[in-house]
Formats: structure tokens, sequence, C-alpha cells
């Protein structure tokens, strides 16, 4: 378990949504799919999810799960539709040219073993 | 990290609030209105039992109710340093007054406590008859006064939502969402499961109850995006033991319910899978997550889904 802030510290992340203080959001556990309804089972509230998908739904899945921050992987971008529902939804983006795998990883590095 | 002690946005927002208050409030519903007042004529000596037994530092000077200065304990220690505790107030009390109306804004009120060093504002009318005073303590009294009135409405609504079905009589109370869902809509996909989730947060659910049925109504709802001819319709009834949630349409109805049962299982084209649907999960999903389950679907009248939650009574 760690901030999302400590996440952002130590992973070269891209933040694309409107800043919120980090340091106050606490990421519990991890998850990584591309298939929503496997996230809907698979991922827990306050955790952080990676996945490549880059559309709308995204935002939606995680609000429904109280999911605070997602990990959008291999530079997939969002739209600004899908920007600006997360900033409404208070959901953190995050950007990155790398793969799923490598970010699990380090975000296992971190800690976040759940 | 930064180690500076930043404002949360818990607290910017009770900041923001506390400024709306001070343009919201008027001096006159924060102000002290039973004053100490003295006639120029009371000698130094008399004032000073007087403030010393209602332990305040100063106050106001009138004549038939019309303000003629103020007495501050500066003034008093002045007057103690020259021996001259037989004298007036007259003689030493400050006539260079700043004073303030009723109907001013508190924020105005602050800006003059910031300005200049007075310790206590007078508060006249028109015809600067005095009406209160005003320190800065009665501000911060006012504002957190205001602030608790705020905190009890807010506590008052929640109380209302989550006690709505103990406060209404009838044989059977029940609460009817309905949304409309449109074929291919994936901009709003999940916004109805999104509002029913809230609704029953408001009503007092759990998290956990919340969150199951927020899942539910999602696959239901994305179903009826991704799957159907013309779209559907989603019908949540929340009673107090039960929530009931009706997914239906008008086609083209599924071929084979069993095998839609399966895990895995999925019709999804590849630009349906490109958006992360079409995992063969959602009927599985929904079954985990409701009590029962329920699929009546042929070509002709289209699919109808019925799922039902129950609560515990000691969670509704």
């Amino acid at each position: 378990m760690c901030s999302l802030q400590t996440i952002l510290d130590n992973i070269e992340l891209q933040v694309l949504t409107d800043p919120l203080e980090y340091s106050e959001i606490e990421i519990q556990s991890g998850y990584t799919s591309d298939l929503l309804s496997c996230v809907m089972t698979g991922a827990k509230a306050d955790g952080v999810w990676v996945t490549l998908i880059a559309n709308i739904n995204i935002v939606a899945v995680a609000s429904l799960l109280d999911i605070p921050a997602i990990i959008i992987t291999e530079n997939a971008q969002p739209d600004a539709a899908t920007i600006a529902r997360a900033n409404r939804e208070g959901i953190v983006l995050l950007s990155t040219p790398v793969g799923s795998y490598q970010i699990v990883g380090r975000l296992w590095e971190l800690g976040i073993k759940d | 990290m930064s180690d500076q002690a930043a404002v949360s946005d818990n607290n910017a927002g009770m900041i923001t609030r506390v400024e709306e208050l001070g343009y919201e409030l008027k001096v006159g519903q924060v102000m002290t209105t039973d004053v100490v007042t003295f006639s120029p004529e009371t000698t130094i000596l008399e004032a000073l039992d007087v403030i010393k037994q209602h332990r305040i530092s100063g106050a106001p000077v009138t004549v038939d109710g019309k303000l003629v200065g103020i007495i501050s304990m500066e003034d008093l220690i002045r007057a103690l340093r020259d021996g001259r505790i037989d004298r007036s107030v007259s003689n030493y009390m400050s006539k260079d007054l700043i004073t303030v109306k009723a109907m001013e804004k508190v924020v105005d009120a602050l800006k003059i406590f910031a300005k200049t060093k007075v310790g206590r504002l007078p508060v006249v009318d028109e015809n600067d008859k005095l009406v209160g005073l005003l320190t800065k303590g009665d501000i911060t009294n006012g504002l957190l006064n205001a602030l608790q009135r705020d905190y009890q409405a807010e506590e008052i609504i929640r109380y209302r939502a989550s006690h709505l079905f103990e406060d209404i009589e009838s044989d059977r109370t029940s609460l009817i969402l309905r949304y409309r869902i449109i074929k291919d809509d994936f901009v709003h996909g999940g916004a109805a499961s999104n509002n029913i989730k809230r609704a029953l947060l408001r009503l007092g659910a759990n998290r956990q109850i919340a969150r199951k049925c927020g899942i539910a109504v999602y696959e239901a709802e994305m179903n009826l995006i991704i799957h159907t001819n013309n779209g559907g319709f989603l019908r949540v009834e929340i009673e107090p033991h039960k929530i009931t949630i009706e997914a239906y349409d008008d086609g083209p109805g599924i071929e084979d319910v069993e095998k839609a049962l399966t895990p895995g299982y999925s019709t999804a084209t590849d630009s349906i899978r490109e958006k992360g649907f079409g995992a063969g999960m959602g009927l599985v999903n929904i079954r985990s997550c409701v009590d029962e389950m329920n699929i009546k679907s042929s070509k002709e009248s289209g699919t109808n889904l019925y799922m039902t939650m129950y609560l515990d009574k000691t969670e509704s």
C-alpha cells in the first residue's frame, strides 16, 4: 500500500487529469485487465487499474468500483470527453509509453502486492 | 512529495464556505446587542468597576442612545496614570469613531479590523443610534454558528433520505427508477448504473450492496447498448428489504440462453472487443452479484432480464 504521490515519484507517468492532492490518495491494491467485465469482478475498491483501454467506458467502470486511478499503457490516448468525465468523477488518468507488464512490475516493487 | 502542509480538497471546500459566509452574513446577525454603555458623565472609577464586573475591555459612550464616543481599557489606563479617576469618561474617550451599519456584510467589517487597530466596532443606525457592538470574537462565533447550521441542514437531508422508507407509511412502499438506454451509446454507458449506485448510497445502503447492484446494472446496461436492435429500458425498484432490477429490450433475443450463461461465451464483434467489452462474463457477473436472476428471451419479444437483491434489515 502506498500513496498515489509515491507512485508518481517513482514511475514516470504523465498525468492527464486535473491535479489533485495525490499524497492523500491511498492505493491499497492493483489490478490489470483489458476486459471490463473482468475488472468488474476482479478489481477492488481503492486500487489502481492498469489497462491499455483508453475509451470513456473505463471511467464509468472505475467510478462504479471506486477506483481512484487508472494507468493507461502503451501510449493509448483517451479523448477529451474521457478526460473531462474523469475530472468530473475525480478519477486520476495516467499515461505511459511502456506496457502493462512493466508497469505492474514497478507497482509490485513499490509494495502494491494485493 | 511536498512537505508543506498543503490544503486538502476538504479544507479548500471549508475555506470557500467560510468566505461565502463572510459575504452572506450581515453585521446585524453576529453583533452583540446587549451592550454595556456609559454616559459621558460616568467617572473613570465607575467605568473601571463596570468593566471589571462585566469582563469587557471597553464600551461605547452614548447620550440618549446616540453614539458619542468609545472608551477602551487603554484610555482608562491613561486616566489612571494621570491620577484622574474622578474625571468623567468624556475627557478620555476617543471621539474619532469608526462605525459599521447592521446591514453591512461581515466581510466589510473584517476589512476594517484588518486595516485599523480597533478591537471593537460600534454598530449604528442611520441616525447614529447605537444598535450593537461588534468584535472579532463575535464574527468568529457567528461564522461557526452558521457553519454548524449548514452542517445540521446537510445532516437532516441525509437523515431524511436514509429514513425515507420509515417515514412513509403504506402497505408497500417502493422507489422506482427508470432509465432509457440507447443502442450504441457507449459515451453514456455506465451513467444509469452510476446514478443507481448513488441513489442507493443516499438511501443508506452499505457500500458493498451499492457496488454489487452497480455492477449488475452496469452489465445489463452495456448489454442493452451492445446487443440490442433499438436499445431498451432499465427499471430498478428499491424496497426496504429488496432491490428488483429489470432490463428489457425488443430484440433480437438471445439464441441460446444456456450458452450465454457460460463464462467466456461471447457473440461480440471485434470492434466491441476493442472497446473492452465482449469478455463473455456479463451475465456471469450479474449472477454473482445478485441473489436471483431470471432471463426470458425470444426472437419475437426480445429479452427480459430480472434480477433481485435481498437487503438485510440492518443494511437498508
